[in-house]
């Protein structure tokens, strides 16, 4: 089913696509969309599909549950803000804080992202939500991760564009940040360690990769025959050691 | 190997036991979690590493035959004037470790408490006072946005139909509700039978920050679900299965600050609950790294009413802090349906101490600018204001509605109804009361049946003593007392005070 979106509010238009959805829509196609927020806010249904002709505004996909989510422009921040499950495929860039909280599902931006993006991503036994960033991310990528895969390609990057900004994965102490290529060290946080994937993690990252290909038509090949890196957290408890209490001190002398 | 730090043996406390009343049952080795009370069999004797009690008083209430007494340690450093023993210690303690104190419970510095330098007034012969046991008194209490009007249709019958979609509304049976305390910090007993309570008495309990457990999402729909900024748990059916969402920004304990449950307390049932792997840290920062401004607040409130389909209020908890009047209207402008004000006084789970005990303003104060500034921008009625954070006993909250506030949440004051003694080590997991510790051994020290009664009772308890002081001033519904700042009178405040609190002094 397609809606056109010119000139409408996002409430409205939120209404509708809430609407059709329970009327047994699974397909809708979003035409003419021009910076509504909000767009899938808590979307529930696996089988449900929206295609998004246009920018969509901030927020999109925020606690979504299931849905799947293809851009075929760009999209501003926030998007899949707190997502539980679902896919988001964004041809164009994507904004600041993408993936804030994210704890399942997968989100694959073709292009670059802004800062402070995949902040706070966590996971929860089989719950792993994967981000997939095909151009360079801004500062802050992957800051607080406590879960979760973050994979990095830096594809199509102008000469001397760095691939990440600064603080690099800082606050880290759960989950795994792969990127393709070398990392400049001093952009990671101190929380971090860097190293060669394991043979065991090779797989997931192909069949992540190959997927991410598929979706964008990209050339597989080319994206796998570059090495990656892995950043990992050093501890899963950075800060332990930072406090202390008087009881603690007394009991132990 | 015997060595220890000097001013280690400066300790707090003594456990005092009279021998000749002690029976050896033991009691007292059960049930301290502190490692201060051991047995030595080959002796036969009960004894105490004094420097590890914390004050709790536990083996005291269990002792059946009242043979312990736990007793401030009178040998300590020359009281000084300025050196308080506590800055002492602190020293004594930082000096020894390079670390941040981390301390629980909430500021217990004795700054002036202005709940006590204000007075309530009553009826005598000109209007007369209302007998609450016979006659009708409310106490009921909506919560959300009431709008400045409402516009009505007339029906093909001739009947009036309400036209305006009015806000969605919590409707409290008393204005004192649970405040946050996440599991994690507090363990499932304590949170069910404060889930219990609530919906026992018509109320709402507060999540925290922890997610909801599933054994507690029968009680959701008195349940308020909080969203902070490690969105722990956060999902589409928790925003659901609420009554309302809360937006954590800050917390009356620690301003500023975010928070750490530590990994060793991250078990299976709390990374189930929180959505985090075992063992993790589970990490709250300071900011919600998507909220820069009141704009980026009115997007996460609103991604929180479109998710949940416009129909549940949502509140932003705020710390009291000095610009709060205008921090607080903005809040307002964002959209936000209730503002939660947290005074410096407010409890937590763990906190440094430095910024417990010296960061952010009373939330009397707090109150009384938020409703003025409010008022005086005319947008009072588009939200409601919930106070908490050093809420003592039912004339606090006369107090705290008279100053402005709607309703008011509990939080230490629920925690001494199940037991704690405020002995501040909440933050070492280790609560011999079993409230603030997952220790499986120690949280079967709080039976949900059992606390949920006691729990219920001192709600009920306040209820009927605001009742009373209600009727006093001839007033029949709580309604009636919001903002009735001229039912107060100040005593022993200065003049600006006074005038900040917008309440004249006694005998104006």
């Amino acid at each position: 089913m397609e809606i056109d979106a010119a000139s409408v509010h996002y409430r409205d238009l939120n209404n509708e696509i809430n609407r059709v959805i329970k009327e047994g829509e699974r397909h809708i196609i979003l035409k003419n969309v021009n910076g509504q927020r909000y767009i899938g806010a808590g979307l529930q249904g696996e089988d449900v599909r929206i295609d998004i002709y246009g920018v969509p505004g901030n927020d999109m996909a925020v606690f979504m549950d299931g849905p799947t989510i293809e851009v075929f422009d760009n999209a501003q921040d926030g998007v899949g803000n707190t997502m539980n499950a679902g896919r988001i495929y964004i041809h164009g860039h994507a904004g600041d804080v993408c993936g804030y909280g994210m704890r399942g599902g997968k989100l694959y931006v073709r292009g670059d992202v802004g800062y402070r993006v995949g902040i706070h991503m966590k996971a929860y036994m089989e719950k792993v939500p994967v981000l997939i960033v095909g151009g360079t991310a801004g500062h802050f990528l992957g800051e607080y991760m406590s879960g979760g895969i973050i994979i990095l390609l830096g594809l199509e990057r102008r000469p001397g564009q760095p691939l990440a900004g600064d603080y690099l994965g800082t606050g880290m102490h759960g989950g795994a940040i792969f990127v393709r290529g070398e990392v400049d060290n001093r952009r990671v946080g101190k929380e971090v360690g860097i190293e060669k994937p394991d043979d065991a993690e090779y797989p997931m990252l192909k069949k992540e990769l190959a997927e991410f290909a598929k979706v964008f038509h990209l050339n597989y090949d080319e994206i796998i025959s570059t090495p990656f890196v892995k950043l990992y957290p050093k501890t899963h408890r950075p800060y332990g050691p930072l406090y202390n209490s008087r009881w603690f001190w007394q009991r132990g002398g | 190997m015997l060595y220890k730090k000097p001013q280690i043996q400066y300790y707090p406390y003594i456990v005092q036991r009279d021998d000749y009343k002690c029976v050896r049952c033991l009691g007292c080795v059960e049930q301290c979690s502190y490692d201060a009370t051991f047995y030595d069999e080959e002796l036969d004797v009960i004894w105490n590493k004094h420097e590890a009690c914390v004050g709790c008083k536990r083996c005291e209430a269990m002792c059946p035959t009242d043979a312990i007494k736990i007793v401030p340690n009178p040998s300590r450093p020359y009281e000084h004037g300025s050196w308080k023993w506590d800055l002492v210690m602190d020293a004594y303690l930082q000096a020894n470790t390079g670390s941040i104190i981390i301390t629980g419970i909430g500021n217990d510095k004795p700054y002036r408490v202005y709940f006590d330098h204000l007075l309530i007034d009553a009826c005598q012969v000109t209007n007369p006072s209302i007998d609450p046991l016979r006659e009708p008194m409310e106490l009921r209490t909506f919560l959300g946005r009431k709008g400045q009007r409402i516009e009505l249709d007339e029906t093909v019958d001739g009947n009036l139909a309400l036209k305006t979609r009015l806000a969605p509304q919590l409707q409290l049976e008393t204005p004192i509700m649970f405040s946050a305390m996440s599991y994690g910090s507090i363990n499932l007993n304590f949170q069910e039978s404060m889930a219990r309570a609530a919906v026992q008495l018509g109320t709402y309990w507060n999540t925290g920050e922890g997610g909801l457990h599933k054994r507690l999402y029968p009680y959701a729909g008195s349940g308020i679900v909080q969203v902070a900024s490690g969105r722990f748990g956060v999902s589409r059916d928790y925003l659901k299965a609420a009554a309302a969402v809360e937006i954590k920004i800050g917390q009356g304990a620690k301003p500023g600050i975010g928070g750490h449950l530590p990994g060793e307390k991250v078990n299976a049932d709390i990374a189930e609950t929180r959505m985090i792997p075992r063992g993790s840290d589970a990490i709250s920062p300071a900011p919600h790294h998507d909220i820069y401004s009141i704009e980026d607040l009115r997007q996460l409130i609103y991604a929180i009413k479109e998710a949940t389909r416009y129909e549940k209020p949502v509140f932003v908890k705020i710390a009291a802090v000095h610009n709060i009047a205008a921090i607080a209207s903005g809040v307002a402008r964002a959209g936000a349906d209730v503002i939660v004000l947290d005074g410096f006084r407010g409890g937590t789970g763990a906190a440094p101490k430095v910024v417990r005990d010296h960061v952010g303003i009373p939330v009397e104060v707090a109150i009384a600018v938020v409703d003025k500034r409010l008022r005086d921008e005319g947008m009072r009625n588009e939200v409601s204001i919930v106070a908490t954070g050093g809420i003592r006993s039912s004339a606090d909250v006369i107090k705290a509605i008279a100053l402005g506030a709607d309703a008011i949440y509990i939080a230490t004051a629920a925690m001494l109804a199940i037991g704690c003694t405020l002995c501040q080590t909440c933050n070492t997991g280790r609560c011999a009361w079993g409230i603030t510790t997952n220790d499986p051994r120690l949280a079967r020290r709080q039976n949900p049946e059992i606390a949920t009664e006691q729990l219920a009772n001192l709600v009920k308890g306040w209820s009927h003593e605001m009742k009373e002081m209600l009727g006093a001033m001839g007033i029949n519904s709580i309604e009636s007392l919001k903002g009735n700042r001229l039912r107060l009178r100040t005593i022993g405040l200065s003049e600006k005070e006074s005038e900040i609190l917008g309440v004249l002094p006694a005998g104006m």
